[in-house]
Parts: C-alpha cells; sequence; structure tokens
C-alpha cells in the first residue's frame, strides 16, 4: 500500500521528466529491431539448426519489414524527442529507411551463405538487427553523446559479424584488425566530443552550432572537428583511415561485407553530415576536400591491380566514399541531397554487387579470383548482366543510380567553384571505368580456362537481387522523387534557427524538482 | 514553339517513341525466351521487321518542304537536372532513322546460320543496339542524345567483343576506349552549355546562342565546338582518329560490321551536321578549312590504303573512311549542293558498304578468310554472288544510276562551290575508289579459280539473298529516284544553312 502510494507520489513528481509517448514514437524502429532481436537470439537454442535457420531468418527479415512501418509510423511525428537526444526530421526518416532496406536485402542475401557456410544463425542475424538499430539511431541522433554510443553499437556488431566465418584465418585477422583499428578510430572521436565540450560547453548539436555562431570561434572547436572527422572518415574507409578495408572485405563474409560498404557508411555520413553542415565549422571543409580527392585517387589507383574481386570492390568503396565527400564541398542544400542520394544509389548497388560475388564465392569463399569470373557470362548469363549493371551502375553510366549520383555529386562541387576536386573527381571516374570494364571483360569475352561450379540462385537471394537492380534501375530513370525528398529534409536540415518544439523539457528540469 | 502548331494525330506524338523502344521490347522478351535458336531468330526477325514497318510510317506522313522538327514529343522527365523526354525528327534524321531500321533485319538474316553460339545474346544485344541507334537520331535532348549515343558502345563492343574473329577483345577494347574517350569531351561540352543555359534542349539552346543570351559564350566557343567535334571526330571516323575502325571491322561479326559501318559511322557525322552547325555557326564557319583539309586526306589516303589492302575488309573498312571524308567535305562545304550530297553520301554508304561487308562474311562464312590473295575466278562457282557483287561495288564506286554517284556528284559540285581546289582533290577519290574497288573484284572473281577449294563453294542461301538483295535494289532505286529522299532532305538541309549564311555575311561586314 505505501509503496504503491510512493509509486504514484514519484512518478507524479517526475512525470515531467519521464518520456512521453512520442518519445518512444520518435526510436521505435529501434525498438521494434531491438526486439525482433532479442526474439531471435531467445529462439536459437530452441529451434534444431537447419529449421532455425530459415525460421530465425524470417523473423528477422520480418523484423526489418516492421521497422520500416515503424519508420513510416514514426515519420508522422517530427520533432525532438528524449530530451533533446533523439530528432526525427526527414533526414533521419531518409537515413532509417535506407539502413533498414540494407539490412532487410543482406538478410536475403544471407539465407544461401548461412545453409553454405553453417554458421549459427541466431547470433548472425541478431547481431544485424542489433548493429542496424545503431547505425538507425546515429542518423537520428543529435546529442554528440548518443551518437557515440549508436557509434559503439553499430561498431562492436560489425566487428563481431566480420569475423563469422570462424574456419577462416583471415576472417579472425580481419575481425581482430578492424576491431583494433575501429577502437581506435571511435576513440578519436569521444576525444573530439571531449574537445568540443571543453570549446562550447556543450554535446548537443543544436547548442553547438548557436555557441560557435554567438562568440569568436575556440581553437579548439577545429581540433575537435578534425578529430571527430578522424573518427567517422575511418566508418566511411575514407583516405588516409582507409588501409583496414581491403583486408577486413577480403576477410569478412561476402554477404557482411556488403551490409559493412553500405548501412554503417551511410549512418557515418549522415552524422558527418548534421556535424559538417548543422555545427558548420567554416574552414573545416578543407579537411574533407582534401580526404575526398586522397580516398578517390587511392581508391582507384589501388583497385587498378587487384585480382580479387573482392579486394577490388574494396577499394572502389573506398574511390566511392571519395566522390561522396566532394558533396560536401557544395552549398548546404545541393552538397546534403547530393550526398544523401549518392548513399542510397550506393548501397543499391554494393550490396547487389556483392551479393553476386558472395553467391559465385561458393562454400569456403574459393572462388573470387578475377580469372574465376571468366566465361561467367556464359555459363550464368543472367548472374553476370546483373553484375554488369552493378557495374556499370559503379561507374556511372547513365540510366543507373550511379550516374545521377555522381552526377549531383560534381554538379554540386562546379557549383561551389571547386574546379580542382571536380577534375580530380572525373579522371578519378575514367580510371575507375578501367577496372570496373575488367571485371565485364573477363565475364563476357574471355573462355572459362578452370572448371568454376556455378550453382543455381536461390529463390530468397533472387529477391535480394531484384531488389538491388529495381533500386539502381529506379534510381537511374526516376531520380525525381527520391532528390526531390533528400531536397526537402536537407533544407529542413540546415533552416536556422531551428523551430524549438521540445516534447519533453530538456534535462535542467531536473534542478527543478523539489 | 512554333514546330508543335502542326495538326498531328495521336500517333504522330508517339509514332518516334514506339520505333525506338519497340526493339528494346523485344529484346526483354528475348531475355525471358528459352534457349531455343530457331525461335529467337525468328522471333528477333518479326521484331526487327515490325520496327521497320513502323518506321515507314515517318517517311509517309513526313510533311515534307517543312523545315521544322515533326513527330515531336517533348515531356519533363528529370527536374533536376532539367532534363526532357524530346523525341522529333527532321528531314535530316528522318533518313537515317529509316536505314537504321532497314538494315537490323538484314542483319539478323546474315546472321541467321553464321551465329550458332551463344544466339540468345547476340540478338539481345542486336535489338539493343537498334534502340540506341535510333535514339541517337531522334532525341533533341542532348542529355537523351548522350545516353543514347553511350548506349550504342556497350552492345556493340560487345558484339565485337563476344562474337568477333581472332584479336576480337583487342579490337572491341580498342573501339571502346577511342570512342568513349572522345565523347568524355562532349559531355563535358553538354554540361558547360546547361551549366550556363539551364537547358540540355537542343532547341532551346540553339536559339539561346543564336540570340547571345548565354553569358560567356564568345570565349568557350570555340572549346565548346572542339568539344563536339572531337566525339564525332572520332565516329566518323575523320583522318587521324580513323585507327580503331580497320580492326573493329576486321574483328567484328558480319551484323556488327554491318551497323558500325552502315549506321554507327553516321552518328558521328549527323553530330556534325547537327550539333557543330547547329548550335556553333560561327565557329564551324572559323573551323572548316582544316576540317576540310583533314577530310580530304581522309579521302585520299582512305582510299590509297584501301588500295594496297590484302584483306577484303579492311579494304572495305578503308573505303569507308574514305567515303566518310566525303560527308564531311560535303558538310563543311557550306552548301546546298554539298550538304544534300553529304546527306546522300550518308545513306548510299549505308546501303552499300553493309551490302559489301555482308558478301565478305559471306565468303568468311564459306572460307574462314578474307584475304584476296585466297580466291580468284570465284565467278564460275558463284554466279549470283558473283552478280550481287557486282552491283554493290559499282554502286559503291559511283557509277551512274546506282546511289554513290548521286551523293558524290552533289558532294563535288558543293566543293567546287566552295572551293575549286577542294573539288578536284577530292574527284580523285572518285577515281581512286573505282580502281581499288574495281581491283579487288577483279582479283576475286575473273579469270580462272585459282585455289582448287573455291570450287566447291556453295552459292547464296536462300537467307543470304533475303539480306543481299534488298541493299542492291536500294542501290539501284535511290540511283534512279534520288528526288524521293532528297525531297525530304533539301528543306531540311535549307534551314541548317539559313544560320551559317547569317553568319557568313556578319563575318564579311566585319
Amino acid at each position: 500500500m505505501i509503496l504503491g502510494t510512493l509509486i504514484l507520489t514519484l512518478v507524479a513528481a517526475y512525470s515531467p521528466v519521464l518520456p512521453q509517448s512520442a518519445d518512444y514514437v520518435r526510436i521505435l524502429p529501434e525498438i521494434v529491431l531491438s526486439v525482433f532481436g532479442i526474439v531471435v537470439m531467445m529462439l536459437e537454442p530452441l529451434l534444431e539448426e537447419k529449421a532455425g535457420q530459415k525460421i530465425l531468418g524470417l523473423i528477422a527479415l520480418l523484423g526489418t519489414l516492421a521497422a520500416l512501418g515503424a519508420t513510416c509510423f514514426m515519420a508522422q511525428s517530427p520533432g525532438l524527442g528524449f530530451w533533446n537526444m533523439v530528432q526525427v526530421d526527414g533526414f533521419s526518416v531518409f537515413f532509417h529507411i535506407l539502413v533498414i532496406a540494407i539490412a532487410g536485402v543482406v538478410i536475403l542475401t544471407s539465407y544461401e551463405y548461412m545453409t553454405v557456410q553453417r554458421i549459427r544463425a541466431g547470433e548472425y542475424y541478431a547481431l544485424i538487427l542489433f548493429g542496424t538499430v545503431g547505425m538507425a539511431l546515429m542518423s537520428s541522433a543529435v546529442e554528440l553523446v548518443l551518437i557515440f554510443i549508436a557509434l559503439e553499437i553499430s561498431s562492436i556488431s560489425s566487428y563481431v559479424l566480420t569475423g563469422f566465418r570462424r574456419h577462416a584465418a583471415t576472417s579472425a585477422e580481419a575481425s581482430l584488425k578492424y576491431f583494433l583499428l575501429g577502437s581506435f578510430a571511435t576513440a578519436f572521436f569521444l576525444y573530439g566530443v571531449a574537445m568540443m565540450f571543453g570549446a562550447t560547453g556543450s554535446t548537443n548539436i543544436d547548442q553547438i552550432s548557436r555557441a560557435l555562431q554567438a562568440g569568436p570561434l575556440p581553437l579548439l572547436a577545429y581540433v575537435a572537428v578534425a578529430l571527430m572527422f578522424v573518427g567517422l572518415g575511418f566508418k566511411v574507409a575514407a583516405a588516409p583511415f582507409h588501409v583496414w578495408t581491403p583486408d577486413v572485405y577480403e576477410g569478412a563474409p561476402s554477404p557482411i561485407v556488403g551490409l559493412m560498404s553500405t548501412a554503417p557508411k551511410a549512418a557515418a555520413f549522415a552524422v558527418l553530415l548534421r556535424i559538417v553542415f548543422v555545427i558548420g565549422v567554416p574552414g573545416s571543409q578543407w579537411l574533407i576536400w582534401v580526404a575526398a580527392a586522397l580516398s578517390m585517387t587511392l581508391g582507384n589507383l589501388g583497385a587498378l591491380v587487384q585480382n580479387n574481386v573482392k579486394r577490388l570492390l574494396a577499394y572502389s568503396a573506398i574511390a566511392h566514399a571519395g566522390y561522396q565527400l566532394v558533396a560536401f564541398a557544395a552549398a548546404p542544400v545541393l552538397g546534403i541531397s547530393a550526398a544523401m542520394f549518392y548513399a542510397a544509389a550506393y548501397a543499391a548497388t554494393s550490396l547487389g554487387a556483392f551479393a553476386v560475388v558472395s553467391h559465385f564465392a561458393n562454400a569456403g569463399e574459393r572462388y573470387v579470383a578475377l580469372e574465376d569470373y571468366e566465361g561467367l557470362g556464359r555459363s550464368s548469363p543472367l548472374l553476370a548482366a546483373t553484375l554488369t549493371i552493378f557495374l556499370l551502375s559503379l561507374i556511372g553510366i547513365p540510366m543507373t543510380g550511379g550516374f545521377f549520383a555522381k552526377f549531383y555529386v560534381f554538379g554540386a562541387a562546379v557549383n561551389a567553384h571547386l574546379i580542382w576536386l571536380t577534375i580530380v573527381g572525373v579522371l578519378n571516374s575514367g580510371v575507375g571505368a578501367y577496372y570496373y570494364l575488367r571485371v565485364i571483360v573477363v565475364m563476357y569475352m574471355r573462355e572459362a580456362r578452370k572448371e568454376v561450379p556455378v550453382t543455381p540462385v536461390p529463390f530468397v537471394l533472387r529477391a535480394g537481387l531484384v531488389c538491388c537492380v529495381a533500386a539502381t534501375i529506379y534510381l537511374g530513370i526516376f531520380p525525381d522523387r527520391v532528390l526531390q525528398y533528400a531536397q526537402d529534409s536537407a533544407r529542413a536540415l540546415v533552416q536556422n534557427p531551428r523551430p524549438e518544439t521540445p516534447s519533453s523539457r530538456p534535462l535542467s528540469v531536473l534542478h527543478e524538482l523539489p | 514553339m512554333n514546330g508543335t502548331s502542326m495538326n498531328q494525330d495521336n500517333l504522330g506524338s508517339i509514332i518516334l517513341t514506339l520505333v525506338t523502344f519497340t526493339p528494346l521490347a523485344g529484346a526483354v522478351l528475348l531475355m525471358l525466351f528459352p534457349r531455343r535458336d530457331r525461335d529467337i531468330r525468328v522471333f528477333a526477325l518479326v521484331i526487327s521487321l515490325l520496327t521497320f514497318v513502323l518506321s515507314l510510317h515517318l517517311p509517309v506522313h513526313f510533311h515534307r518542304g517543312q523545315t521544322d522538327f515533326q513527330f515531336q514529343i517533348d515531356r519533363q522527365w528529370v527536374s533536376t537536372p532539367n532534363i526532357h523526354y524530346h523525341m522529333a525528327i527532321d528531314g535530316i534524321s528522318l533518313w537515317l532513322v529509316v536505314l537504321t531500321t532497314f538494315l537490323t533485319p538484314l542483319c539478323v538474316l546474315i546472321s541467321w546460320t553464321s551465329v550458332h553460339d551463344r544466339v540468345k545474346e547476340f540478338f539481345i544485344l542486336l535489338l539493343i543496339l537498334e534502340t540506341a541507334l535510333i535514339g541517337v537520331f531522334t532525341s533533341l535532348d542532348l542529355f537523351l542524345f548522350y545516353f543514347f549515343w553511350e548506349a550504342t558502345l556497350i552492345p556493340m563492343a560487345l558484339l565485337i567483343g563476344i562474337f568477333g574473329h581472332e584479336r576480337k577483345v583487342y579490337a572491341a577494347v580498342k573501339f571502346f576506349m577511342y570512342t568513349m574517350i572522345g565523347s568524355v569531351f562532349m559531355l563535358a561540352a553538354i554540361l558547360w552549355l546547361y551549366a550556363h543555359t539551364g537547358s540540355f534542349d537542343f532547341v532551346t539552346i540553339r536559339e539561346q546562342i543564336a540570340s547571345g543570351a548565354v553569358p560567356g559564350f564568345p570565349a568557350a566557343a570555340q572549346w565548346l565546338f572542339l568539344g563536339f567535334f572531337l566525339a564525332f571526330a572520332v565516329k566518323v571516323p575523320l583522318f587521324p582518329f580513323h585507327t580503331w575502325l580497320p580492326d573493329a571491322h576486321v574483328e567484328a561479326p558480319t551484323a556488327g560490321s554491318v551497323l558500325l559501318a552502315g549506321v554507327l559511322l553516321k552518328m558521328g557525322t549527323y553530330g556534325l551536321l547537327r550539333f557543330n552547325l547547329g548550335l556553333f555557326p560561327e565557329q564551324s564557319r572559323r573551323n572548316a578549312p582544316w576540317v576540310i583539309t583533314l577530310a580530304l586526306i581522309g579521302i585520299i589516303y582512305g582510299a590509297l590504303v584501301a588500295m594496297v589492302q590484302p584483306n577484303m575488309k579492311k579494304l572495305i573498312a578503308y573505303s569507308s573512311v574514305s567515303h566518310l571524308g566525303f560527308v564531311v567535305l560535303g558538310i563543311f562545304s557550306f552548301t546546298q549542293a554539298g550538304l544534300n550530297g553529304a546527306m546522300f553520301v550518308m545513306l548510299a554508304h549505308g546501303v552499300s558498304t553493309s551490302g559489301l561487308f555482308m558478301l565478305a562474311g559471306i565468303l568468311h562464312e564459306r572460307r574462314h578468310t578474307y584475304e584476296i590473295s585466297e580466291f580468284g575466278g570465284l565467278a564460275s562457282p558463284m554466279p549470283v554472288y558473283a552478280a550481287s557483287y557486282l552491283v554493290i561495288v559499282l554502286a559503291s564506286a559511283g557509277l551512274p544510276l546506282l546511289n554513290g554517284f548521286i551523293g558524290e556528284f552533289l558532294v563535288l559540285s558543293g566543293a567546287f562551290q566552295d572551293k575549286a581546289i577542294y573539288g578536284i582533290l577530292a574527284a580523285t577519290g572518285v577515281i581512286w575508289s573505282a580502281v581499288y574497288l574495281l581491283w579487288m573484284y577483279q582479283r576475286v572473281f575473273y579469270g580462272k579459280v585459282t585455289h582448287a577449294v573455291n570450287n566447291s563453294l556453295s552459292d547464296l542461301s536462300g537467307f543470304e539473298k533475303w539480306a543481299v538483295w534488298p541493299c542492291a535494289a536500294a542501290a539501284l532505286v535511290m540511283g534512279v529516284a534520288p528526288i524521293m529522299w532528297l525531297g525530304a532532305i533539301d528543306p531540311a538541309v535549307q534551314a541548317a544553312l539559313t544560320p551559317l549564311a547569317r553568319v557568313a555575311s556578319r563575318m564579311v561586314g566585319q
């Protein structure tokens, strides 16, 4: 009785600071993903291995679909939540949909891999879902500490997922390498957050922005942005923080490489966009331009000499991070929308390419050398055609998403009068065309020299590939809707001053309590 | 826009879309086909014939005498960048579209038995190529044009690289790299125009340039001209950029050669006529002397090199360099006769050289060689073949009453109007072409059979007849009644020349 009264009193007293229902709506996709992740994990021991893979995969897929639905529901109530820690706006909804859709397709493309590699499905799917929680949260968090936590959530699950080919030494090596370097990188990020707190007295992006605009720029703010950029540059595999990429991509399970090269990257770009354009430390763009030029050049030059297709795509991922960084050169709205479009187009393409590679590599990832692809155009025409579409999109041929992505990015750079960066980018695209075409040439114009078994594509993988092809071509033929959405949300993002619509009162209320 | 004021029925606005995308739709359907080679061939033939029949709607309902664009369709496609789905044709592009749709069924027929490996892929690529080629001639939005322009590259490179002969990969890559690098400069020029006009639309940009409303244009005009010129010059191919052509032709399968020589090269000359002359009349006039010089070198050099070729296909390839030189000469003579002639040479060369490549391919299929010295006296084992060959060789050499003569005559008279020396030098090209073609014909067909194997060669088969004879017939009809073609070409050419005349009077006035 007394306990009940006590609880009631406490609830009454603290009710202003307790999260409201709207707060929960604003992290609904994350909640849904977490619940499904937990369910998958709990169910795993109860199921027999073979049946488990199927059922757990299905549950995880349903989880992503439910989270997509939750995102649409969340989009209905834009605004700040959880004491100004998360913000639901067009920008975060875009990235939510993107990373969750990526997770869904990765689950589809993993299905075959799981059975071939005999991986325990429970942990695998659960980690994908938990990782997605982190990435989704990264895109909506407007509080640097929360961003850090979200970054860790997504990173730790990808460290583990990288090591999932337990029997392969390369996988363990990749996992360890990724873990060690990744921890360093996140430490840099955290250090940057601390510096930023020192410079402005806040870790909230809005407040930081206001503090920086109010007074003269403290030197510490520059250091802070530079350190944060190191951490995020690592995540997006931008040069000079890219050295881990080829080794990790080579060692990790192929479907996970598809995930790693797209979703965490997109999320890290979302954070970077918020930091660069909302906080807006003038002059910090130089860092990004140099990183962009370096990434494009080193990535493309590295890819030229690769004979392992996974490594080739890894270097190409570095180059594409570079192209995407070019977007940061531009005026806010153009730059943000270009980067968002690029993230979406690259996600569809890269995911598909790695799905084909992972299917073709077969059990134990045996066939990943370029010469294994000789004659694929004959032995498996449909698979080869699909991979060709993705490669053409990576080159940036019109009618594929990759074309408009590049067009918007370079267009934005031209608008910002960054001609040198545009020229570097265009020259790099030319170099890039060479090694992508090499794969196409090998597939179609060479006869197979050795016997490479090509297994039929199972239905689930086929569904995943169809999604990727459809998205790639849709973005290439009808880019309008996605671009419009990106532009609208970019405009809302940089709108200054921001309308104050706190859902629950800020934390300072705590001090006024009885 | 006054072009749309024309009263056209509903079909008029979608017919270009239909003609352009029917082959693509066919290719998509073909992908779903089971691998039964015969059905695939029949289906490809049906689709290409259907496209041809559809395309006949264009000349039938074309308003001759009208100078502006017809069968127009203009819809907003992408808002950023401002891309329109703008398609229309005038007398210049009309016949190039029909040429493409005319040649494709013949390509299907000539490949009927000669392609027996990966049949499905072959016909899919052929149909995709047809869509891209038609699209090049019909699109008036620079972006759309560039897209189709690049889209021709991939199927063509694959046709050469997969279905070609010994050094196919080398030839395919060389072809791809040459044209790709050339067109990058055009892309840069297109993007400059877009950045300064806010439009990709050919008509809009042309009007803006003509009214002097484009900021920074005078300074950039020469570079823009060169950007477009380089892309087209590689494709034509004009003299120093021609080295990819013999390789590509020798290695390509017959159907690939036919479309390459028949249509792909015309993309270059069409581009010069439409875009270089249309958008940059002043620069065209200024640059004409050296362009004409290159064209003359091409005419004479191509002919001389053709003369010494031991390989029949290489000979035909170099003869293309020479003939396309005539086209460029005609275009840059800026005379009514010259431009009419250039257009007519394009069509005539498309028909007769395609015929020659098919005939060479037929021989290759029987003997697996293109070496002229391997043959001799073929007239007795293959009389029908020899007769067909003769008609087409004579057409190509410019015998009066066959199509080659009309175009060359017009070009020469235009060149004489421009400068007599151009006409004199180009006229030697006519002589050279008669020499190398007739000499080749003599070595291959006359005299005794020199190699015993050749005695047993079979004459034209049914499919081959159906592939070759339409070319011969077209050569004859075009030679006898050129007015059927020139009637539509003439007004369009006149319209194309108007801004050039205006520029000329201004340049004289300076």
